[in-house]
């Protein structure tokens, strides 16, 4: 971004780095039709998976995100796009909708408690929204065996993945 | 995790639903929950299984069973698990066995 003044920085993210083995997790993972427990580890069984942290849905990062990865077409990779919020699955099943996703290679983890965030060392407390956090914007590729491909964590507030970086990472993982 | 013969299609908060869950648990059956929609008309996934959009349903694939409305459904369970208080993975296992 190109303002006239520093954006707010954030403490150093201690997320896991390329090489480490990502955290497992079950969530509710929705699509547009339903939402089911999911393990991450089931999905990586299945081949890489793009995971991507986002602010809760109808916020406008999480608008201009979906937006962006969905015209890159980053479902058409062999890999498996899933986003995650804190954002209930009622919430993301609106996303899919708003966001044209319901016939795209797309899924959305629930985690209203931001444990997920916080076991991939990515928890963003919400100035102005006590009791809320959220994770910060992150984007991870994850291969078959859990390890992490690619990883990028937001160090400022706001801030938006680098979409070209992580369509790279998702195109090496899929050839 | 494992993957569970009986899926069961439910609604947050559907009390029939719930009449469903709890049967399933009396038996200690494995089942994968699927949630749907508020709203019938956004319910395809329920329709393509079991040809209605109400909901619960469950499908049970060791006997092929798909089957809605949950007195029905009681009943099926009752009658698959409930017999002489057999325990309910030797009930699973006889039923696949049987192919019925």
């Amino acid at each position: 971004m190109d303002l006239e003044f520093d954006v707010v920085d954030l403490e150093e993210p201690a997320h896991p780095e390329e090489g480490d083995t990502a955290p497992d997790f079950t969530r509710p993972l929705v699509n547009d039709e339903y939402w089911e427990d999911v393990a991450l580890s089931e999905l990586t069984d299945d081949g890489p998976v793009a995971l991507v942290f986002h602010p809760m849905d109808g916020a406008f990062p999480a608008t201009y995100i979906w937006n962006e990865l969905r015209d890159r077409d980053l479902d058409a990779h062999d890999v498996t796009v899933v986003g995650l919020s804190i954002s209930s699955p009622y919430e993301h099943k609106t996303l899919i909708e708003e966001r044209d996703l319901a016939d795209r290679d797309i899924r959305f983890f629930s985690d209203p408690a931001n444990g997920v965030a916080a076991e991939y060392g990515i928890v963003n407390d919400l100035d102005g929204m006590t009791g809320i956090s959220e994770p910060r914007p992150a984007t991870f590729v994850i291969d078959e065996e859990r390890t992490v491909e690619y990883a990028w964590a937001a160090d400022q507030w706001p801030d938006f993945p680098d979409y070209d970086e992580f369509e790279a990472a998702v195109e090496r993982v899929s050839e | 995790m494992s993957d569970p013969a009986i899926t069961l299609y439910r609604l947050q908060a559907c009390p029939f639903c719930e009449r469903v869950v709890r049967k399933l648990h009396e038996y200690d059956l494995q089942y994968r929950s699927r949630f749907v929609e508020p709203m019938h008309s956004d319910r395809d996934v329920v329709k393509r299984h079991s040809g209605v959009r109400t909901v619960p349903v469950i499908v049970d694939e060791n006997t092929g069973v798909t089957m809605a409305e949950s007195a029905n459904i009681v009943e099926y369970l009752d009658a698959t698990c409930g017999e002489h208080g057999v325990d309910a993975a030797a009930a699973d296992a006889t039923v696949a066995g049987e192919g019925s």
